[in-house]
C-alpha cells in the first residue's frame, strides 16, 4: 500500500529532472526565435548592402532585361504615400481618440472602439480593395491618392488606440489643475491634457507610420507602381515594398540584388523609426519618474 | 470631466468636431463592408452560396469557386498555429518565470522586433532561402504549405508570447505561493495554477494570431505556390484568399472576374472579423476578471 | 524547554533587498504545541513566519541569514520541494485553486507526490477534509468548484489541502482574518484538534485569539522578538514593558 507520508525519491528526483529540462526547453524556444531574428537581419544586411551605392538612391529603374538602375522613384514614392496617409490618418485617429478618452465612457464610445477593433483586424488586402472601389474605379486609373489613402485608414485603428493609452495617463490632478484655473474644458485639453502627452502620441504616431511603410498588399491596386517619376498626386506611382515584390518574383538576377537592397532600406527605415519612438518613450518616462 | 458646468461654445464645437471624427470610424466599418458587398454583386449573383464550396478556377470558361482558397487559408494558418503556440507559450512562460528582469526585457523587445518586419521582407526571406531549403530536404516544389506555415508562424508567434506573457502577470502571487507551499516545483506551479488561472487569455491570443494568419498576403503569396487545387499533401502548393486576391486583381479581364476577386475579399473580411471578435472576448473576460 | 524542540530557529535576519524586516530572532518551537506570534502590523511575524518554510527568499530581493534546524537539520541546505512537503502553510486569503473540484483542491499535493491510486485518493481525502472539519459539508459535492464555498469553507478546504500530504509542521499566516467570528471559531475549535497531531504556528493580529489557542506565544515588534514565553504568562505577566503595552493595547 502506497504510503504518502514517507517521500517517495525515485518520484521526487524525476519531478526535479522534469522541472530542469521543462524550463530549459523554454529558453531554447526563446533562444531559437532570436536566433531566427538575427538570421533574418544578418542575411539581409549581407544581400543588401553591396547594392546599397549612390545609383540606388539617385537613379530611375532602368527598363526591363538591362542592368542597373535604382529606386530613387520608390524611395520618393514611399515618403509621399506615407505624408498622404498621415493627411488621412493622423487627425480621423487622433480625434478619435481624444473623443473616447475625453468623451467617451457611453454606448457611442463603446461603439467606436468595437469598430476600431474590427478596422485593425481587417486584412490590409482587404483595405486595398476598399480603396480600389473608392478612388480607383470612379476616376478609372490608379493614384497615389488612393494608395495614400488606403495606408491612411490603415494607420486610423493604431492611431485610435495609441492616442487614447496616452491621454489616459495624463494625471487627473493636471486637468484638475487647469480646470480650477477658470479654463474652459475644451482649452483644458487642448492646452495642457495634449501638450503634457505630446512626447508619447507623437511616438505613437511614429510608430504608425513605420509599420504602415512596409505595407505592401494594399498598393498592389491602388498605388499601383511606376517606372519612372510620378507627377503630382493622380498618377500611379512607385514604392519600395512594391518594388521589392515585384523584382523579387521576377526572375532576374539583377533585379534580386536589388530587392535585398531595398528590403535593407526598408528595413532600416522601419528599425529607425521603431528605435528612435523607444527612445523618446523611454526618456519621457525618465523624466515624469 | 464635469458633466454639470456650463458648456461654452468652444466646449461644444471641441466636444462635437471630436464626436465627428470618432463616428467616421464607425461610418468606414461599414462603408467597407457596403462596398465590398456592393462590388461582388455579379458574383454573387451567378454563384450564389455554392461560390463557398466550388472548387473550379478558371478565368477563360467563367467558372469560379472559393474552395481552393479558403481550404489553403485554414490550413496554412492552422500548420502556423502549430508552430507558433508551443513556441510562443515557450517564450512567455521563459519570460515570466525563468529569465531574470534584464534579460527578460531585451529578449521580449527582440521577439517583439519580429512583428515589425514587413511582410514582403518575410517573403523575399522565403523565396530565397527557405524555399531552397525545403528543396534541399526533399520537398519537390519547395513552395507550399508548409512553407507557407512555417513563415506564418515566425510572423504570428510575437502575438502569442506578448499576450501570454502580460497574462501571466496577472496570476496573483498568494495562489502561486499555495502551491508552491504544497512542495510543488515551479513547473508544476505553472501547471497547476498559472496556465489554468490564464486559459481564456491564452485563448483569446491564440484566435488574435489566427486572425493575423487569415490575413497575411505577401509572406503567403510568394512561398505558397500559388496553385487553386486542393491537395492533401502540404508539401503541395496551395492558394490562400489573400494570395489568389494580390496575384490576379490587377490581371481580372472581366467584371466578373474582379467581382469574384472582390467577393472572396468579402468572404475574407467576415471571417477576420468573427475571428478578431472571439479573442475580444475572451481577452476582455480576463480584463473583467481583475 | 524541556521537549526537544522541532524547529530550532537561531538569529534570523530577513530582509527585502535593502530593507531589514526581521532582525536576530531567536526561538525554539515544541511540538504538538501551538506557537503564536503577535505584534502589531509592519513588525516582521508574517515575514518571520514565511522563513521558516522558506517562501520568504521566492519574492525577489527577498533574502534570509541565520539558521534553522528543522528536525536537527539546516534547512537552507535542504531542497525547498522537499521542506515545504513536510512544513506546510495556510494563507490569509482563501486560495483554492479555482480550475479544481473540492476533491481535486484536497487531492492536488497528494496526486504531485505520485499517489494514483484512486481509491488510496479517495480515502486520504476524506481523511483530510474530517480532520480540517469540513467533510460533513461538502461530502456530497466533492465535484463541485472549490470556488463554490464560503470564505470560511474556502479556508477550511485550504487547511485540508495542507494536511492531506501529512505535513509535520503547519504554519497559519493570520488564517481568520479575512473570515467572518463563526468561521474564526470553526477554526479555533480545529486549531484544537489538529495540535493533537500537528505542531502549529499561527500568526495573529488577534491577541484574544492568540490567548485563546496557543500554548506559547512570541511577541515581535519592529522584527525584533521582544518576548516568548508559556502565554499565560505572556498575558497575565509579560516581562517586557513593551509586551505589556502592546496586550493593554496602548498601541497596535
Amino acid at each position: 500500500m502506497e504510503n504518502v507520508a514517507t517521500i517517495n525519491l525515485d518520484l521526487y528526483q524525476r519531478r526535479r529532472w522534469i522541472n530542469f529540462t521543462a524550463f530549459m526547453l523554454t529558453a531554447l524556444c526563446a533562444i531559437f526565435t532570436i536566433s531566427v531574428l538575427f538570421f533574418i537581419l544578418g542575411y539581409i544586411a549581407y544581400h543588401g548592402i553591396s547594392g546599397i551605392n549612390l545609383n540606388f538612391f539617385t537613379q530611375l529603374p532602368k527598363p526591363v532585361g538591362e542592368e542597373g538602375g535604382g529606386m530613387a522613384n520608390a524611395i520618393v514614392g514611399t515618403l509621399k504615400l506615407l505624408g498622404l496617409a498621415s493627411i488621412v490618418g493622423v487627425p480621423i485617429g487622433f480625434l478619435g481618440g481624444v473623443y473616447l478618452s475625453e468623451y467617451g465612457h457611453n454606448k457611442i464610445g463603446f461603439l467606436v472602439r468595437y469598430a476600431t477593433d474590427i478596422l485593425n483586424g481587417v486584412p490590409s488586402i482587404v483595405m486595398g480593395i476598399f480603396a480600389y472601389t473608392v478612388l480607383v474605379l470612379p476616376l478609372k486609373h490608379f493614384s497615389a491618392l488612393a494608395g495614400g489613402f488606403a495606408l491612411g485608414i490603415m494607420m486610423i485603428p493604431i492611431a485610435v488606440r495609441s492616442t487614447e493609452e496616452f491621454l489616459k495617463v495624463v494625471p487627473h490632478s493636471i486637468r484638475e489643475a487647469g480646470l480650477a484655473l477658470g479654463l474652459p474644458e475644451w482649452k483644458v485639453i487642448l492646452f495642457i491634457v495634449i501638450p503634457t502627452a505630446l512626447r508619447g502620441l507623437l511616438t505613437g504616431i511614429l510608430l504608425d507610420l513605420s509599420r504602415v511603410a512596409g505595407e505592401t498588399a494594399p498598393l498592389l491596386f491602388t498605388a499601383f507602381s511606376n517606372r519612372y517619376w510620378a507627377e503630382g498626386w493622380m498618377e500611379p506611382i512607385a514604392s519600395l515594398p512594391v518594388m521589392i515584390f515585384t523584382y523579387a518574383i521576377s526572375p532576374y538576377e539583377d533585379w534580386h540584388r536589388q530587392a535585398w537592397s531595398a528590403a535593407l532600406v526598408l528595413m532600416l527605415l522601419v528599425l529607425l523609426t521603431n528605435g528612435l519612438a523607444r527612445l523618446i518613450l523611454r526618456e519621457r518616462q525618465g523624466v515624469v519618474l | 470631466m464635469n458633466r454639470f458646468k456650463n458648456k461654452s461654445v468652444g466646449d461644444i464645437l471641441f466636444k462635437n468636431t471630436t464626436l465627428f471624427f470618432s463616428l467616421l470610424i464607425l461610418f468606414l466599418t461599414f462603408a467597407i463592408g457596403w462596398e465590398l458587398f456592393s462590388n461582388s454583386t455579379l458574383s454573387l449573383k451567378k454563384f450564389g452560396p455554392g461560390f463557398l464550396w466550388g472548387q473550379a478556377w478558371d478565368p477563360v470558361m467563367e467558372e469560379f469557386g472559393a474552395l481552393p482558397f479558403i481550404y489553403g487559408t485554414l490550413v496554412s494558418s492552422l500548420v502556423a498555429l502549430l508552430i507558433a503556440v508551443p513556441l510562443g507559450l515557450g517564450i512567455a512562460i521563459f519570460l515570466s518565470e525563468l529569465a531574470p528582469p534584464k534579460v527578460a526585457n531585451i529578449t521580449s523587445f527582440l521577439i517583439e522586433l519580429l512583428a515589425a518586419i514587413p511582410s514582403v521582407v518575410y517573403g523575399l526571406i522565403g523565396i530565397f532561402v527557405l524555399v531552397p531549403w525545403m528543396r534541399k530536404a526533399g520537398a519537390t516544389y519547395g513552395v507550399g504549405m508548409i512553407t507557407a506555415g512555417v513563415i506564418l508562424a515566425i510572423m504570428i508567434l510575437p502575438f502569442i508570447s506578448t499576450i501570454s506573457r502580460e497574462i501571466f502577470k496577472t496570476v496573483p502571487q498568494s495562489l502561486k505561493e499555495s502551491a508552491l507551499s504544497l512542495g510543488a516545483t515551479r513547473w508544476e506551479v505553472l501547471w497547476l495554477v498559472t496556465i489554468p488561472f490564464s486559459k481564456s487569455g491564452i485563448f483569446g491570443s491564440i484566435f488574435l494570431a489566427l486572425g493575423r494568419a487569415l490575413g497575411e498576403t505577401m509572406a503567403v503569396t510568394m512561398v505558397i505556390g500559388n496553385r487553386p487545387e486542393i491537395k492533401l499533401s502540404l508539401l503541395e502548393p496551395g492558394y490562400t484568399m489573400a494570395a489568389v486576391i494580390a496575384n490576379e486583381f490587377t490581371e481580372a479581364t472581366s467584371d466578373l472576374y474582379v467581382h469574384t476577386l472582390i467577393e472572396i475579399g468579402l468572404v475574407l473580411f467576415g471571417i477576420t472579423i468573427l475571428i478578431n471578435g472571439i479573442a475580444r472576448l475572451l481577452i476582455y473576460k480576463v480584463a473583467e476578471a481583475h | 524547554m524541556k521537549v526537544e524542540p522541532i524547529l530550532d530557529i537561531r538569529s534570523i535576519h530577513a530582509y527585502f533587498k535593502n530593507n531589514k524586516a526581521v532582525t536576530n530572532v531567536s526561538l525554539q518551537i515544541e511540538p504538538r504545541k501551538v506557537t503564536a506570534l503577535i505584534g502589531p502590523s509592519g513588525c516582521g511575524k508574517s515575514t518571520f513566519i514565511r522563513c521558516i518554510n522558506r517562501m520568504h527568499e521566492v519574492i525577489p530581493g527577498a533574502r534570509m541569514e541565520g539558521e534553522i534546524l528543522f528536525q536537527k537539520k539546516n534547512i537552507l541546505e535542504m531542497d525547498p520541494v522537499l521542506l515545504r512537503r513536510d512544513i506546510g502553510m495556510v494563507f490569509q486569503k482563501p486560495q483554492p485553486f479555482p480550475s479544481m473540484s473540492i476533491f481535486d483542491n484536497v487531492a492536488s499535493g497528494l496526486k504531485l507526490n505520485g499517489l494514483r491510486n484512486r481509491a488510496h485518493l479517495k480515502e486520504e481525502v476524506e481523511k483530510s477534509l474530517i480532520a480540517a472539519a469540513l467533510w460533513e459539508e461538502v461530502k456530497d459535492k466533492l465535484d463541485s468548484a472549490g470556488t463554490s464555498l464560503s470564505g470560511g469553507q474556502q479556508q477550511r478546504l485550504c487547511i485540508a489541502r495542507a494536511l492531506a500530504i501529512k505535513p509535520k509542521v503547519l504554519l497559519l499566516d493570520e488564517p481568520c482574518s479575512a473570515l467572518d467570528p463563526i468561521s474564526t471559531a470553526k477554526i479555533e475549535e480545529l486549531i484544537f484538534e489538529l495540535k493533537k497531531i500537528y505542531t502549529i504556528v499561527i500568526v495573529t493580529h488577534n491577541m484574544q485569539q492568540a490567548a485563546r489557542v496557543s500554548d506559547f506565544t512570541a511577541f515581535l515588534l519592529l522584527g525584533e522578538l521582544i518576548e516568548y514565553d508559556e502565554t499565560t504568562a505572556i498575558f497575565t505577566n509579560p516581562k517586557d514593558r513593551r509586551t505589556e503595552d502592546y496586550i493593554t493595547g496602548r498601541f497596535g
